[in-house]
């Protein structure tokens, strides 16, 4: 394909394999200049690693790239913006010590003038409505300006491409408001914006044409405005339906947890702030939350678990008991048994062996592991060889490394670790992430297991399919605010899909009235 | 062709014992290597510098006195590391020690009872504490790093007791000399004959309380958790904050101890000057010791001859003193570069393309 073509970018037939996963297959987006190009999937679907192949922080493992109609490869990311491709990535990098004018002269090539530079920044912030100072210090400035900062960096290079991924994850809504008038503005001067979101309403607002990615391929190309957000939402999820069966004969216990109006504020620039979370699980339940990953789950666990403590004790409830103020250990020995997303640093220590492991979330309660202070290593040994048969552990020697371990073999020894104990209560965020098929099945059998035994079982996962497997009711947590939960033969993937897209939210609802 | 590390499945345990040998084998080639470049016979210049200094009963006894405190201090250090806390400051943790201790025989020197000793000791371990104390709570409070605030206040403890022992605590008997009162009788520490004291004792029973500790107690785990991983430390049910400051307290007051320790022995009064850097030589120690009690042991006598070959390369071989720095420095630098072999192996990449990529 030579000469001039009515795309500025295309990608044809590209592939990502990372070992035998292929995060891209086939897949195939156009971009034509001054549009602005929304690329929309579930956490997981490719979006990232298509965007970062775009972007030459990835190589494809085959398919082509054709910029302007010519063939081209791109080895890095600084050939990318000597192309004119921008990006502004959704946490971003910035100095806090430094200035703004200094934090983009250290992004840009060659020598320069602070002076002139500082000159340009304001203008070309004045001329996007993006309102800058150069001189102040980055460490002052809310998450909105610091992505002002990460555009006009990206502006000041004249791009032909911006790509965003999720800019609207950590705005406000008039801060986003903001940033739609400046993409409109530079998709009329000829600018093509690709533009990375699952929020099904902003899409529909803004973007001209739309590619939706799920599990690595492209399942279709739509004119937002022609869809509804439901329409967006299933192709999004999938309409391959699930045989939902609401799983029969369950005995209801008394409530195991229960969460009334908890707030929380964010912890940082990049946290979720808890709104108002209202939930309750009975024994013999299992209540799963699905959602986009970074909403709010793992905000939410470390309230369930204690790592962050609500602001009142009534916040949380475990077992019947007041414990929003108690600690992880004072809620482990009410029997409730944790276990977080991460395996590796957060619920498992990297560099100690499996045993020392086990002591990790098991010191504390009544298992002969210490007495008086001193730790009795040979019950360690003996809990970590009953694990390995009971959980099918696989590993090359006894006691090996936590991080030696495969993802799977780690997950089943960190999720074994609490189901071992019995507990009362489980709390389990994303219990098989990145795990092979096989130890899912186990993994989610044992979760199954525990409910019918009569505790309560509450599943943070992104993973809708999981959710439909196993769950009694399901809430859907969407910028940490929880919708009612609801049996789950009564909610259908589509009505997920729009909550995911945060249709409960109290802003959302605003949104509408005044719309109407 | 390049090298590049390659980060290993697990620890290398074969590593975590060979690289202190290693590292110690390298620094007396190099040792060697300035000794040539300087015009000496290396092989004669470091028998003079390593083996020599063990070769007498009185050269030996020497060495434990030198180690005494590089023990009692490093076995601290080992700890606070370990929790991934970097108390850099106990020379002034040292001199603080000297200076609560010294309090009672300046400002009681009539005070003589065999209760005078333990006070004296007790003082010494509630300054170092208190002094450490400063930048645990700068770090738990405002989140100061505590690298700097701990290695800065070494430079105002030192001249609180430049001040003390030229001004309110000289001695006004001393004929105008910068130096407090003599100690004497119980003001000082009992020996062994000889010069070692009974700050050897002591600093044998740190290690090995202190081996246990790590060893055996959940305190011990706790410290190894948030060291290493301090997310899963505080899903553990352990807190960060509590632990800064137990390894500052700790340290601080070993090395208080070892600051009441010399001036109740060696020195025998305050003066502008107690130590020859133990509290920096200390870090070398512990590292050296692998963060571990007992390797501490063996590392703090090892650095006692670098003090001794220092001396004796200054009468022997003409050279300055300030040689025993360098071979620590560069000591430090080889153990600091072998500890990497222990989760990485170096491999020669051959061949195949280097693939451009970083640039960000």
């Amino acid at each position: 394909m030579t000469g001039q073509s009515e795309f500025l970018l295309q990608t044809i037939g590209v592939t990502k394999m990372f070992g035998d996963l292929a995060a891209n297959a086939d897949v195939t987006l156009k971009v034509a200049p001054g549009e602005i190009h929304a690329l929309l999937g579930e956490n997981g679907a490719g979006k990232s690693t298509l965007v970062k192949m775009i972007y030459g922080s990835l190589q494809p493992t085959s398919g082509e790239l054709f910029w302007m109609g010519e063939r081209v490869t791109v080895p890095n990311p600084a050939a990318a913006r000597n192309l004119g491709i921008g990006m502004v990535f959704q946490h971003f990098s910035l100095f806090e010590a430094l200035s703004v004018a200094e934090n983009i002269a250290l992004a840009m090539p060659g020598k320069l003038d602070l002076d002139i530079l500082s000159e340009r920044i304001t203008r070309v912030s004045k001329e996007y409505g993006l309102p800058l100072d150069p001189s102040a210090l980055v460490a002052d400035l809310s998450v909105g300006e610091r992505q002002r900062i990460e555009i006009v960096r990206c502006l000041l290079q004249e791009p032909r491409l911006l790509i965003m991924d999720e800019p609207t994850a950590v705005l406000t809504p008039q801060e986003a408001d903001q940033l739609f008038v400046t993409l409109n503005r530079l998709a009329g001067e000829g600018c093509a914006v690709l533009y990375i979101s699952h929020r099904l309403e902003e899409v529909k607002q803004l973007c001209h044409n739309s590619t939706i990615l799920r599990h690595g391929k492209v399942v279709a190309n739509v004119d937002p405005q022609k869809e509804t957000a439901a329409s967006l939402a299933r192709l999004m999820v999938g309409a391959d339906v699930h045989s939902i069966s609401a799983r029969a004969s369950r005995t209801e216990g008394p409530v195991m947890i229960e969460t009334s109006d908890l707030s929380m504020p964010s912890d940082g620039p990049f946290g979720v702030s808890l709104k108002n979370i209202a939930l309750d699980v009975q024994g013999g339940e299992i209540v799963a939350i699905a959602g986009v990953a970074g909403n709010g789950q793992s905000e939410l666990f470390d309230a369930l678990s204690g790592e962050r403590q609500a602001l009142t004790g009534d916040a949380v409830k475990l077992c019947g008991t007041n414990c929003g103020l108690t600690s992880v250990t004072g809620r482990r020995q009410m029997n409730a048994a944790f276990v977080p997303e991460e395996r590796l640093g957060h619920g498992a220590v990297p560099g100690m062996p499996l045993s020392e492991n086990v002591i990790l979330t098991r010191h504390s309660a009544a298992s002969g592991l210490t007495r008086s202070g001193f730790i009795d290593r040979e019950v360690a040994h003996q809990i970590n060889d009953r694990l390995t048969q009971k959980f099918d552990i696989r590993k090359g020697k006894r006691d090996p490394e936590a991080r030696s371990l495969s993802g799977g073999n780690l997950q089943k020894f960190v999720v074994g670790r609490e189901l071992d104990r019995e507990p009362k209560v489980l709390i389990i965020n994303q219990p098989t992430w990145g795990v092979d098929a096989g130890a899912a099945a186990l993994i989610r059998q044992a979760l199954i297991d525990l409910a019918r035994s009569g505790s309560a079982v509450l599943v943070i996962s992104q993973d809708l399919d999981e959710i439909f497997e196993i769950a009694d009711r399901i809430a859907v947590i969407s910028r940490g605010e929880l919708s009612t939960p609801r049996p789950a033969g009564d909610i259908s993937l589509e009505q997920i899909g729009l909550l995911m897209a945060g249709a409960h939210e109290k802003g959302a609802a605003k949104v509408e009235r005044a719309k109407a | 062709m390049k090298l590049i590390l390659e980060k290993r499945a697990e620890h290398s345990q074969k590593m975590a014992v060979l690289s202190p040998l290693i590292a110690i084998a390298l620094t007396v080639l190099v040792g060697g290597i300035i000794f040539a470049v300087r015009g000496l016979n290396p092989f004669y210049a470091l028998y003079i510098y390593f083996i020599d200094p063990v070769m007498s009963l009185w050269s030996i006894e020497q060495l434990v006195v030198k180690a005494t405190p590089l023990i009692l201090i490093g076995v601290g250090l080992a700890i606070c590391f370990t929790a991934n806390v970097w108390n850099i400051g106990a020379e002034g943790q040292l001199t603080m020690g000297a200076v609560f201790g010294g309090l009672l025989p300046v400002m009681f020197p009539e005070f003589q009872s065999p209760l005078v000793m333990p006070l004296m000791l007790l003082l010494g371990v509630i300054g170092g504490m208190a002094y450490a104390a400063i930048p645990a709570l700068l770090k738990n409070r405002f989140g100061a790093n505590e690298i700097l605030t701990s290695l800065m206040l070494v430079y105002v403890a030192g001249f609180i007791l430049d001040w003390l022992v030229r001004g309110p605590w000289r001695d006004p008997m001393g004929f105008n000399f910068p130096k407090t009162v003599t100690f004497d009788g119980w003001q000082l520490l009992p020996t062994f004959g000889g010069t070692i004291h009974m700050g050897a004792v002591l600093a044998v029973v740190a290690v090995v309380v202190l081996a246990v500790v790590m060893g055996r107690t959940l305190k011990g785990f706790e410290i190894l958790v948030l060291g290493n991983a301090p997310r899963a430390g505080a899903f553990a049910g352990f807190s960060r904050t509590k632990i800064v400051l137990f390894s500052f307290l700790l340290s601080g007051g070993l090395a208080g101890l070892a600051g009441i320790g010399e001036v109740m022995s060696t020195v025998g009064q305050l003066q502008p000057t107690i130590s020859p850097g133990y509290g920096f030589t200390a870090i070398i120690v512990a590292f050296l010791g692998r963060l571990n009690p007992i390797g501490v042991l063996f590392a703090g006598l090892m650095l006692g001859i670098s003090y001794l070959g220092g001396e004796a390369a200054q009468v022997t071989l003409g050279m300055s003193d300030k040689i025993a720095k360098v071979f620590q420095g560069i000591l430090l630098f080889f153990i600091l570069a072998c500890d990497s072999m222990i989760l990485y192996r170096i491999r020669l990449i051959t061949g195949a393309k280097p693939q451009a990529a970083p640039a960000e």
